[in-house]
């Protein structure tokens, strides 16, 4: 179906299912109970949940597929962010030829890094692309501030030419929209019993696009150009022995997945029109990493997982205090209770990033696949078989 | 021609710490080949070690003071440090005075300590592990750390003085016949200038002048041939990587007068020293000392005025545009040795 082999295509309907479906799956617990705060079925997470997969799912084309590490990767995010607060500034709060720009301009200035970076190879393109977004960080906060809006960032404001919807008057605001058909920010409430469900448009829109974009990089994962590239991170020398150049198709994949990364820009500033240059620092591009590798670098599902696991953890996680906590374990005796809670005090709250760093080192020393091999592995012991996909999934970087 | 100097000078401190961590990086980089993220964090757990010993130093018990009362009328309580008790007011004031320096010593065994910990606990796994590898697990790990020191400090920068005797400044124009003032450069940055080129000639006599040196040497060059002749080279290797682990330590420690330490200090270098690191090419030391020094200087002199209103913005680029351009027209770095990192 749809040029996808049968197992493809099944997984294909699964994400489409649980992306669907995922105001209910993400509310599995009642409004106002204790477990309340675990849900996730808020507007804003859940946006957050498919724009950090398009932008993992096109980091994977580059790094899972060709071995090549960017770290840099975050400057497309942000270029891809201000050049759609500029159409929404000049052109219309219409979020399409917002994240049409925004994908382009990305895809440009991919062509033009990746065409620098990618002479060379190994850790070296990895610092050339760190410098690269690096620059575009400082550059954003400071020579490009007409720009980018510096520090204050670049946000629509009354006074924008708006061509086709006229300048705003003061005072008023305006939300992205779709042809005017629907608002970003529209929601519908859907009360059963004591859960609490809620349709965002702005959702709905992110993950149809997330389901394109993963379709697409099912695509590129099964087409001859997605072998070249598997190619090139198992053995370039030998790949340029037998009279193929290497470059074009990495550049092809830096260029995509640049794209991905400027349509994840484009939908975020879509869902909450505001960009600033910390978007670009070298933090954010580890973290895209870091989703990539969490979910399992190299295979389709993974990094969808990855960017899922890491914003949940990031949202849910760093809101737990100590009165939850103290809620949680008031049925220990005293002295333990404090204990038990002086003890994962540190881990939560303020301190999740903590815990991420833990966890992301446990992942890395003893599942360099990440969650999805953690998965086969489970299943595997469950089937006593040795599941084939595991060989096809384990990751080597091209040196 | 004074501007000049002034901002070689401003470069020299920047510079040091640069030279200081890049050395260490490329040390582990050439004798174990493993990219360590982690660097910056043991720069940072340095800074914090000076902290600390400041701290603990002035750690004070209270004491009624019955000839001074507080604004109730009640006999004032003065906080006073243990150290009076043991060495009397004047010598215990001197001791808290020179943290700092008294830092060093205790510095050194610690990450040292730390060094052989994370070495023989975490990166020996890594050994044969890819590039990408290494530098996500000593990513995460750095994260870890700056964490836990982020738990116990607070994230707020935390003030530490340098020895009063190096509170002022030292006036480089008088010195160099021109006007007085125009070049005015802090006693503690030409310490810390002095200092890291100690300890990069020590590192570098170290390696050149004793057995064990030699030893390493030749490991960098062929570890495999080196293990054949008995020798137990990891050992070495773990040496190093303590050594390495406390020269950033140091590094740390004597910055901390120079700008308060917060847990991301190492991060905001650590980028920073990678790039020195393959300006200077991989694996050559030499190659990153000067590289770190040469980056430095460049650095401030991309941020005189009268470069940033030809140029704006360049002070901030300066190092990533010099990384870039050195990395396409000279792929080995500055001092690169054939053979380590090519394609």
């Amino acid at each position: 179906m749809l040029g996808l082999e049968k197992k493809d295509f099944r997984l294909l309907l699964i994400v489409v299912a649980l992306t669907m479906l995922a105001p209910f799956i993400l509310n599995p617990f009642p409004e106002g109970s204790d477990m309340a705060q675990f849900n996730a079925g808020y507007p804003d997470l859940m946006q957050r949940f498919v724009i950090f997969g398009i932008l993992a799912i096109g980091f994977n084309i580059l790094f899972g597929l060709t071995g090549y590490l960017s770290f840099g990767h975050a400057a497309f995010l942000g270029v891809g962010s201000y050049a759609a607060v500029w159409m929404f500034k000049l052109l219309s709060m219409n979020v399409i030829p917002a994240i049409l720009l925004s994908v382009v301009i990305a895809g440009v200035f991919a062509l033009i890094i990746g065409y620098v970076s990618l002479r060379r190879s190994g850790i070296y393109f990895s610092i050339l692309t760190l410098a690269f977004a690096q620059m575009s960080y400082a550059l954003a906060y400071s020579v490009l501030t007409p720009l980018t809006g510096g520090e204050t960032g670049l946000q629509p404001k009354p006074g924008d030419p708006r061509i086709l919807d006229g300048a705003l008057a003061p005072g008023e605001t305006a939300t992205p929209g779709f042809f005017g058909l629907f608002d970003m920010r529209d929601s519908l409430e859907l009360s059963v019993g004591s859960w609490v469900f809620t349709f965002n448009a702005g959702y709905y829109f992110a993950a149809v696009l997330m389901i394109v974009a993963f379709y697409v990089s099912i695509r590129i994962f099964r087409s001859p150009f997605g072998m070249m590239l598997r190619a090139i991170k198992s053995n370039q020398t030998r790949m340029s022995y037998t009279g193929l150049n290497a470059r074009p198709y990495t550049l092809a994949a830096f260029v995509i997945s640049g794209m991905y990364a400027g349509l994840a820009g484009g939908l975020l500033v879509s869902m909450d029109p505001q960009a600033g240059a910390e978007r670009m620092f070298w933090t954010a591009s580890g973290e895209i990493v870091l989703m990539t590798i969490l979910g399992g670098a190299g295979t389709l599902i993974g990094p969808v997982l990855g960017a899922g696991f890491i914003k949940y953890f990031e949202n849910i996680v760093s809101k737990i205090n100590k009165t939850t906590l103290e809620g949680w374990f008031y049925w220990l005796p005293d002295g333990l209770e404090d204990f038990v809670i002086t003890l994962i005090y540190p881990f939560v709250g303020k301190g999740w990033h903590l815990t991420l760093g833990l966890l992301f080192m446990l992942v890395v020393i003893f599942l360099p696949g990440g969650l999805v091999q953690g998965g086969q592995k489970i299943a595997a012991a469950f089937k006593r078989k040795k599941p084939d996909d595991a060989k096809r999934s384990a990751t080597e970087p091209a040196e | 021609m004074d501007q000049i100097i002034l901002q070689i000078l401003n470069g020299l401190d920047k510079g040091s710490a640069y030279a200081l961590i890049a050395l260490g990086l490329t040390l582990i980089f050439g004798t174990l080949g493993v990219v360590n993220f982690a660097h910056g964090a043991l720069f940072m757990m340095g800074a914090f070690v000076a902290v600390t010993v400041s701290k603990v130093l002035t750690l004070s018990h209270k004491v009624v003071d019955e000839s001074r009362t507080d604004f109730l009328g009640n006999p004032l309580q003065v906080d006073v440090p243990y150290l009076y008790d043991w060495f009397g007011q004047s010598a215990g004031d001197a001791i808290i005075d020179w943290a700092v320096p008294i830092s060093i010593i205790v510095a050194i065994p610690i990450m040292v300590a730390i060094g052989f910990i994370m070495e023989r606990g975490l990166i020996k796994y890594f050994y044969k592990r890819p590039h990408a590898d290494q530098i996500l697990v000593t990513f995460g790990l750095a994260i870890v750390m700056q964490e836990i020191i982020k738990y116990f400090y607070g994230a707020n920068p935390i003030p530490t003085p340098a020895p009063s005797a190096f509170t002022g400044s030292f006036d480089f124009g008088v010195a160099f016949g021109f006007d007085p003032n125009a070049i005015i450069y802090p006693y503690w940055r030409l310490v810390y200038f002095f200092f890291s080129i100690f300890v990069i000639g020590a590192v570098f006599a170290f390696l050149q002048f004793t057995t064990f040196g030699m030893v390493v040497r030749a490991g960098m060059a062929d570890r495999e041939t080196v293990g054949l002749l008995g020798i137990n080279i990891d050992k070495r290797f773990t040496v190093m990587f303590g050594i390495a682990a406390a020269v950033a330590g140091l590094a740390g420690v004597m910055y901390v007068p120079i700008n308060p330490p917060n847990y991301h200090m190492g991060m905001d270098f650590l980028v920073l020293s990678f790039v020195v690191v393959v300006v200077g090419g991989m694996g050559s030391l030499p190659g990153a000392v000067a590289a770190g020094f040469l980056l430095g200087i460049l650095e401030s002199f991309a941020s005189m005025s009268a470069v940033i209103n030809l140029l704006p913005g360049i002070n901030q680029i300066i190092i990533y545009l010099v990384a870039i351009i050195i990395l396409l027209t000279r792929p080995r770095g500055l001092m690169g040795r054939k053979g380590v990192m090519e394609e």
